[in-house]
């Protein structure tokens, strides 16, 4: 049991991590701070995706040694290495792929999670982006970022409005009986 | 008229159509944004999604040139699937397709006198600019047959889609809190649906939907691709405004610049409803190990519940923007419920459905903007009346809304019978009950609006109304005609619908 929870020491602390960014997203007044607790929820994916990638042993996916040689050499059977790359992205399987059957002495890590972090982690900085953007238009709409307090605003000028309106029908009302 | 347009195509362009329709907008959106003035960049928004409504066009002809459906696969830079990223058209996304970049042309068209009138000059060429940055991700939602490049073009429309419902602070600054919802709850929708894809990866080691969709049977019991399952499930349904996840909608709606909420009204929700079917039906099946019960014990009581909650709410609201988002709501409950029944006639009611209140939804929003336009209000009270002052616009609303009622020879008719009488061959004669009772109640809504236009004395005659310009008629008109002629002419969009359903069905996945 003990091993059973050790083993996967880096998913338990993706989950803590997950978890406080989404209730942080949720339950924040603050609008800053909101997106801090979004950023904290997709860096913790980010986590996931590289965990997954990684194999005991692994080196960085780029060939070399009696590998890079192999491969210059035996370029017939598609053994460059951009396809190479590319072929790993199909077969690693919960990134234990078989070495031995691609003839490769060392092992290599998945570089396709790691290329997918990058694309996440682009859509993460523009999100982060845009929202900040946001945040700072509403403080000068509003002249606050806490949530409840623009709440309250638009109450009560939607208060206002709805008094307005029905002051406008009484005078339409009044101008058309007499 | 499809193989008249298509045959003035060069083959070249035919032959890279699935391409040229995602490269050509996402190229003219940052060329719109360098542009000195926005008539320039509206004009070159006209080009882009008309172009890529020929394409469009040109899919479906070739998909349907082939009985049942053919299906076109485009190696994405040459690089063959499943290493390389594939575009992978056939029936289902063929009339998705369709459905946006028609709406996004006729959008398009009649965007140019209400962003004159919301849009601050200096920012016009950049708000085109965004727009069709926003087009490009539906499209390519739409057409990608990769799982990470799917949620790649999701952020992608879901980001210009924050910027874009901002920029209604123009007009009320209850637009910005509403942008920053979206935007948070958007961000986790798509969080959830990247974190489901990656325990797919992770149990089978590809991200291609056709190899995914092999390779999990053999994985199905693993608890990482359940997980998986139900991140994506959530994830999409958050996107697709399903029942409990809808929050953002209503105010994302009722506060953007009136051009945006049409276009995203017609078009938004319905490619996250695509992208739901594609991976119930195509990537995990129907076989799945409990994609039956979450059907039955989660997609269907929410569609219901949608159905009747939100048609509820809208009765009590005194916006028309918000009454019809809300409607929009309820609506996505009747395409859930269309395909939680999980039969291929479930399905193609669904996929008709959805077809049919694009159409809808984008007239009536049409309407409402020319209404904002001429009368800068979408309250009740600034409906009043206005049938006598501007016949032509009411008359176009009316039609629109008694297609989303369901009166028959309108399109909304169609597709609900479509729906009712493929929940009664499945002996769910309750839910056919459930969809009658919540037409009712969209009787009772769009009626009080209807009753309010045409049969009411104007507010305050002193102010004035007069028609909407030709620019917002024309396309507005096109929606009233095309909702009038599917529904007496039904045969061709349904036609449509069942061939993409049966493809999901029968269709070999390869």
């Amino acid at each position: 049991m003990v091993e059973f929870v050790l083993e996967r020491g880096n998913y338990w602390a993706i989950i803590g991590l997950m978890m406080i960014g989404l209730f942080i997203a949720f339950s924040a007044s603050n609008l800053i701070k909101r997106l801090i607790g979004l950023g904290l929820f997709q860096t913790s994916i980010i986590l996931i995706y590289v965990s997954l990638s990684r194999i005991d042993g692994g080196t960085a996916p780029i060939l070399f040694g009696a590998d890079y040689k192999k491969a210059k050499h035996g370029e017939d059977h598609a053994g460059d290495a951009a396809h190479g790359a590319a072929e790993y992205g199909s077969d690693a399987a919960h990134g234990a792929y078989d070495t031995a059957s691609k003839g490769l002495e060392h092992v290599y890590s998945n570089p396709l999670p790691h290329v997918l972090m990058l694309t996440a982690i682009v859509v993460g900085v523009a999100t982060l982006a845009v929202g900040l953007a946001i945040i700072v238009r509403i403080r000068e709409a509003y002249g606050t970022i806490e949530a409840d307090e623009i709440r309250e605003q638009d109450i009560e000028v939607a208060i206002a409005q709805a008094a307005d309106e029905a002051q406008e029908r009484e005078a339409a009302q009044g101008a058309s009986g007499a | 008229m499809i193989e008249l347009l298509t045959s003035l195509v060069p083959e070249t362009w035919a032959m890279h159509a699935p391409a040229l329709l995602i490269v050509i907008p996402m190229l003219a959106g940052p060329f719109c944004a360098f542009l000195p003035n926005g008539r320039l960049a509206w004009i070159v928004s006209i080009v882009a999604t008309g172009l890529s409504l020929l394409m469009a066009l040109v899919l479906l002809a070739q998909v349907r040139s082939v009985e049942g459906g053919a299906v076109i696969s485009y190696a994405m830079g040459g690089w063959a699937p499943p290493a390389g990223i594939e575009f992978r058209i056939d029936a289902l996304n063929s009339v998705v397709l369709l459905l946006v970049t028609g709406i996004g042309f006729l959008a398009s068209i009649f965007a140019w006198p209400t962003v004159q009138a919301e849009i601050r000059k200096a920012k016009r060429a950049m708000f085109f600019g965004t727009y069709l940055i926003c087009f490009t991700g539906l499209c390519g939602v739409a057409s990608t047959a990769d799982a990470f490049n799917l949620f790649v073009f999701l952020e992608i429309s879901s980001l210009a889609t924050y910027v874009l419902v901002a920029l209604g602070a123009g007009r009320d600054r209850r637009a910005l809190p509403a942008a920053g919802n979206y935007l948070i709850l958007g961000t986790i929708g798509a969080s959830f649906f990247v974190v489901g894809v990656g325990f797919l990866y992770a149990a089978t080691g590809t991200l291609n939907m056709a190899e995914l969709s092999v390779m999990l049977r053999e994985v199905a019991d693993s608890k990482a691709v359940m997980a998986g399952y139900a991140f994506i499930f959530v994830g999409l349904g958050i996107k697709a405004a399903m029942f409990p996840l809808h929050q953002w909608l209503p105010s994302a709606y009722a506060y953007s610049p009136s051009f945006i909420t049409m276009f995203l009204a017609a078009t938004a929700t319905k490619v996250a409803i695509y992208a739901l079917i594609r991976f119930l039906f195509t990537v995990f099946g129907l076989d799945f190990t409990f994609e039956g019960s979450s059907l039955i014990w989660v997609l269907m009581p929410m569609g219901i519940a949608a159905m009747l909650a939100c048609s509820f709410q809208a009765v009590f609201q005194t916006d028309v923007k918000r009454t019809l988002a809300y409607s929009s709501v309820a609506q996505v409950g009747y395409m859930l419920l269309g395909v939680s029944i999980g039969t291929a006639a479930g399905v193609a009611a669904g996929m008709f459905h959805l077809v049919n209140h694009g159409i809808i939804k984008g007239g009536l929003f049409m309407a409402v903007a020319a209404v904002v336009l001429m009368h800068k209000g979408t309250t009740l009270n600034d409906f009043r009346g206005i049938g006598r002052t501007a016949p032509l616009t009411m008359t176009a609303f009316a039609i629109s809304a008694l297609s989303l009622i369901g009166v028959p020879l309108t399109a909304g008719f169609q597709s609900k019978y479509a729906l009712v009488s493929a929940l009664l061959e499945h002996g769910w004669w309750w839910g056919a009950a459930v969809v009658m009772f919540s037409s009712v109640l969209a009787v009772v809504y769009m009626g009080r609006i209807l009753e309010l236009v045409f049969f009411r004395a104007p507010l305050n005659p002193n102010k004035k109304h007069s028609e909407a310009p030709m620019l917002i008629l024309i396309p507005l008109w096109i929606m009233a005609l095309a909702s009038l002629w599917i529904g007496i002419q039904g045969s061709f969009v349904a036609g449509l619908a069942s061939d993409a359903a049966s493809a999901l069905f029968i269709g070999d996945v390869r």
